[in-house]
């Protein structure tokens, strides 16, 4: 039989009793968390080097490039401040980071089916937010960098040492380009370039070749988020070791 | 373990006018579905109930609702998904507007959808004209593939936070046409051009990525993905990137540039 009616007005914030807010603060944590330490570290201004490592915050150190720089700001511009903006912008502009802080400090929407706290809706891309356009172009600048990490990894295990150097910093390193390499190669923007675009991937020897490297992009496409995460965390890892190390709050593990 | 006893079924009943929640006593029974329990408060307790239902199979797409405020299809929602010890309740999609009960109209989907140009069949290769018909490769076939699983059941559209909480739909098509749309414009033998429209009339920068429609789908498409994304990295092709749009330029007519 039916029971009493309960007077509870359909449109409101959500009916969902779920977590749902859980996900929206783990990104807060995160990404708010990582934003602290590495505008920390850009003004810090130190410690991006010990020894066979170089910190990827601070990779590479164009501050030689561009000297004129320094007489325009009243602080000494750190390797990491020049560097920065673009992994930055292509962070930013990452079609899964746009789900990330659009849900989370946005609240556009907080999460599925409900009710964001802005009274303002979503006006689409425009203004400043028409750069989520450009991701490609980020794109192409994040693999300039990757080149550049990788060789410090090579860096990291003696490269310039004339002899091999096995070290924890070496492993930390390696894994740090390679989940970040998985992150960059799996992006939406090149998973469009590689063959997205095309209509047709049986319709002659170009389109046939691209359709696979367009199946590798879309493999690692398939977990962009997982592959975004573990690299911003990668890389908050390796710059904390190089960091300790500098200031010999810890020592490397060295096996060879 | 089967749960037993009573389950407390909180339902929507009401108009556009105005309406509240009612709670239903329904007796539990091993497998059941929240259809299932709607049925049974319609058949025992409230004749005059309003729901909307086809195949009680998933895949028919009519008797979406909004379980405990998620947009599910009610004949694929088990009951033991949730704590038994509290009511469910079901409310009809938000986003549409209200008949009765849990039954919406949703005709402003079906109005969109016709305003999308349909396949237009390019010229047929000198080896189709032999055969008298078309022909396509199983790797052009499966991506578009995906899109074809769409139900039309509208919960992409219900849970999109632009047509829900804004209610923006003379600005944005919603993820179900953008799936029809990527459809029709990755189809290798279609030879229309559907990029203005996607940016100007259907809106596709209006969506910003937030994955709910993909989260709620129940044929599991990557409508973000694979039908969202890439319709804007074309868009980004055509009006963004002058290094395409170059490319565009010097090879006029060629709509589909590779």
């Amino acid at each position: 039989m039916a029971a009493a009616t309960q007077q509870l007005a359909w449109g409101r914030f959500t009916l969902r009793r779920d977590a749902w807010w859980l996900q929206p603060l783990l990104v807060i944590l995160g990404l708010g968390g990582f934003g602290l330490y590495s505008t920390y570290r850009v003004f810090e201004n130190a410690h991006y080097v010990a020894g066979l490592y170089q910190s990827p915050l601070g990779s590479p150190d164009l501050r030689g490039y561009v000297p004129w720089l320094q007489a325009f700001v009243p602080f000494t511009i750190s390797p990491a401040l020049l560097i920065l903006p673009f992994p930055l912008l292509f962070r930013l502009t990452c079609y899964y980071y746009r789900k990330a802080y659009y849900r989370s400090f946005f609240t556009m929407p907080p999460a599925c089916a409900v009710r964001g706290a802005s009274s303002h809706a979503y006006p689409g891309e425009r203004g400043i937010f028409l750069l989520q356009n450009l991701h490609r172009f980020f794109l192409y600048l994040a693999i300039l960098i990757l080149v550049i990490l990788w060789y410090d990894t090579a860096l990291a295990f003696g490269l310039e040492t004339g002899h091999l150097v096995v070290g924890l910093g070496g492993f930390l390193f390696l894994g740090n380009v390679i989940l970040l390499s998985g992150y960059t190669f799996g992006c939406h923007s090149l998973r469009h370039l590689v063959g997205g675009k095309l209509d047709c991937y049986s319709c002659d020897e170009g389109s046939k070749a691209r359709y696979k490297v367009w199946q590798r992009v879309s493999w690692l496409n398939t977990n962009h988020m997982g592959w975004a995460w573990a690299s911003l965390f990668s890389i908050w890892a390796v710059d904390l070791f190089v960091r300790f190390l500098d200031i010999g709050l810890i020592r490397d593990v060295r096996l060879l | 373990m089967a749960q037993r006893g009573n389950v407390t079924m909180r339902l929507w009943r009401g108009t556009a006018a105005g309406g509240q929640f009612v709670d239903y006593q329904v007796a539990r029974e091993e497998g059941m579905v929240v259809l299932d329990a709607v049925h049974a408060v319609q058949a025992q307790q409230a004749n005059d109930l309003s729901v909307r239902w086809n195949c009680k199979a998933g895949k028919c797409g009519s008797c979406s609702a909004e379980v405990n405020g998620y947009p599910r299809l009610m004949c694929m929602t088990r009951l033991d998904l949730f704590d038994p010890g509290e009511p469910i309740t079901v409310a009809p999609l938000k986003t549409f507007p209200l008949v009765k009960d849990l039954v919406t109209n949703v005709r402003w989907n079906f109005e969109s959808a016709k305003r999308i140009p349909p396949l237009k069949p390019g010229p047929l290769t000198a080896e189709e004209q032999r055969k008298g018909e078309f022909q396509m490769m199983q790797q052009d076939v499966d991506r578009i593939q995906e899109f074809r699983k769409c139900i039309e059941c509208f919960l992409c559209q219900d849970t999109c936070h632009v047509l829900r909480d804004a209610q923006d739909t003379d600005k944005f098509f919603g993820p179900r046409q953008m799936i029809r749309l990527a459809n029709l414009e990755m189809h290798p033998k279609d030879s229309a051009d559907r990029i203005p429209m996607i940016k100007k009339e259907a809106g596709v920068g209006m969506c910003n990525i937030t994955k709910c429609c993909t989260e709620v789908c129940p044929e599991h498409i990557r409508i973000t993905d694979n039908g969202i994304i890439p319709l804007k990295e074309r868009v980004v092709d055509r009006y963004y990137d002058p290094v395409t749009m170059l490319l565009n330029a010097l090879r006029p007519g060629n709509t589909k540039l590779r």
